[in-house]
């Protein structure tokens, strides 16, 4: 999706562990243009609001059908007719506007949405996603907006933990979980990496707590260095 | 044909039949129309589909009425929450189809039954478990899948005023499913916070005019 930047070495930050939770949102928070219209999924990507500086002039959309969501609403401010799209009370900031679902949809199907941040159980360096069912065969499935949003924003970030707690990658050369969307993720933020995907497959862009060398031996498939 | 201000939610359950297709509004409790649910679990109607974003929270609402036995298949997006515990019991004993579909579809396809679209393509879902078996076209490159809309026999939706027309307003995010549902059904039940006197809504600010709705009525929670 982005033009190829120049050759460039990997920039390996090993003077530190892997990156934390709010670490990660904070490093999304940085790829994220001023005045952009963003999606933040529910879950994890949700803390990435918190990380966007002051005057940063994102505004944010919830796909339930909201333009310029404030934070989470604190007591005393709860109003059962204004949530997110993980159903918890938010606020609204000056400036929002509200709309129905198929106009939201449409707005996210339509490439109006500038970046949509999503979890995801796996990435392939392709840029495949799987972030809806696990395949088991007693889960229900349930989709939501997954689907939507994977497909619809102009640029696709993934934030998640680069390993299953057994230590297995998620980012894979081939996903093995149900499919959200066909080559649709442009960047993975992971706790050890940085990552572009697509066509190209797999660019490591930087790591933390753990080298280049390191990491490539510990995913598998193929990975180059910017 | 003009709206009927019904006295009560159960006036305006009137007719509903055995096997119709309900679109039911609300994301989360945010616009859902319980006191129709309600009203519509006494009227009786059995054999149901239902096509709502969730498949019910907690007990009441949504859920009350799955548990009462009443729906036989459930289109939505979203089936699986926290809270869904009514639901998912159905669902393992087998004793309630599933339709998934992604939100945005869901929507669309509500909003193409009310718009007199026959079919559309999208591109959401292509080359996932959700496109199986649907026709597919590559449209500038990108494949793209063929959806069909969802046209209900009856909507209830929440919605926060009414004017004695039948046009509404909604308040926040429990517009959401509201103006499309509204849209995609033969009779459209809206229950809402105020009926107010014609002319006493902004009409700049109608979001769903009065063409699309049948009978209102005020909850009887309302303050």
């Amino acid at each position: 999706m982005n033009p190829t930047p120049p050759p460039h070495p990997v920039v390996e930050h090993l003077d530190r562990g892997p990156l934390t939770k709010h670490e990660m949102a904070a490093r999304v928070a940085r790829d994220i243009p001023h005045g952009s219209y963003v999606n933040l999924g529910i879950g994890q990507p949700t803390l990435v609001a918190d990380h966007l500086p002051d005057g940063a002039g994102v505004v944010l959309h919830t796909e339930n059908g909201m333009l310029n969501m404030g934070p989470a609403a604190q007591e005393g401010e709860i109003d059962p007719d204004l949530t997110n799209a993980g159903k918890i009370p938010v606020t609204e900031l000056p400036g929002a506007a509200y709309f129905h679902h198929a106009d939201s949809f449409a707005m996210m199907r339509g490439g109006h949405l500038d970046i949509c941040v999503l979890g995801a159980f796996q990435v392939s360096a392709a840029g495949d996603l799987a972030n809806w069912h696990t395949g088991a065969p007693d889960a229900i499935p349930a989709v939501g907006g997954a689907m939507d949003l994977a497909i619809g924003a102009k640029r696709v970030f993934v934030m998640m933990s680069l390993f299953t707690r057994d230590g297995a990658p998620k980012l894979v050369p081939e996903c093995t979980y149900p499919l959200t969307g066909l080559r649709c993720v442009d960047r993975v933020y992971t706790d050890f990496a940085t990552f572009q995907v697509g066509s190209g497959g797999a660019t490591v862009l930087e790591t933390f707590g753990i080298s280049f060398a390191d990491l490539a031996e510990r995913l598998d498939g193929p990975l180059s260095r910017r | 044909m003009s709206v009927r201000v019904c006295a009560d939610p159960d006036e305006a359950m009137a007719g509903i039949e055995d096997g119709s297709t309900v679109l039911v509004g609300g994301f989360g409790m945010a616009g859902m129309p319980v006191e129709l649910i309600d009203a519509l679990i006494r009227q009786g109607a059995t054999e149901l589909t239902v096509v709502s974003n969730n498949a019910g929270n907690g007990d009441t609402g949504l859920a009350a009425l799955l548990d009462k036995g009443r729906v036989r298949r459930i289109v939505c997006s979203f089936p699986r929450q926290s809270d869904s515990w009514v639901f998912d019991r159905l669902y393992r004993e087998g004793r309630i189809e599933l339709e998934v579909v992604p939100q945005g579809t869901l929507a669309e396809r509500l909003r193409a039954a009310g718009a007199g679209i026959g079919a559309f393509y999208s591109p959401t879902g292509a080359g996932t478990p959700l496109a199986e078996g649907k026709e597919t076209r590559e449209i500038a490159g990108r494949t793209h899948v063929l959806e069909y809309p969802i046209k209900g026999d009856v909507a209830l939706i929440g919605a926060h005023r009414a004017d004695r027309m039948g046009n509404l307003v909604y308040r926040r995010t429990a517009r959401n499913f509201g103006p499309v549902m509204a849209t995609a059904a033969t009779t459209v039940v809206a229950q809402v916070h105020e009926i107010v006197d014609i002319g006493a809504l902004d009409p700049e600010a109608v979001v769903t005019p009065s063409i699309y709705v049948d009978r209102v009525v005020r909850a009887v929670s309302a303050a």
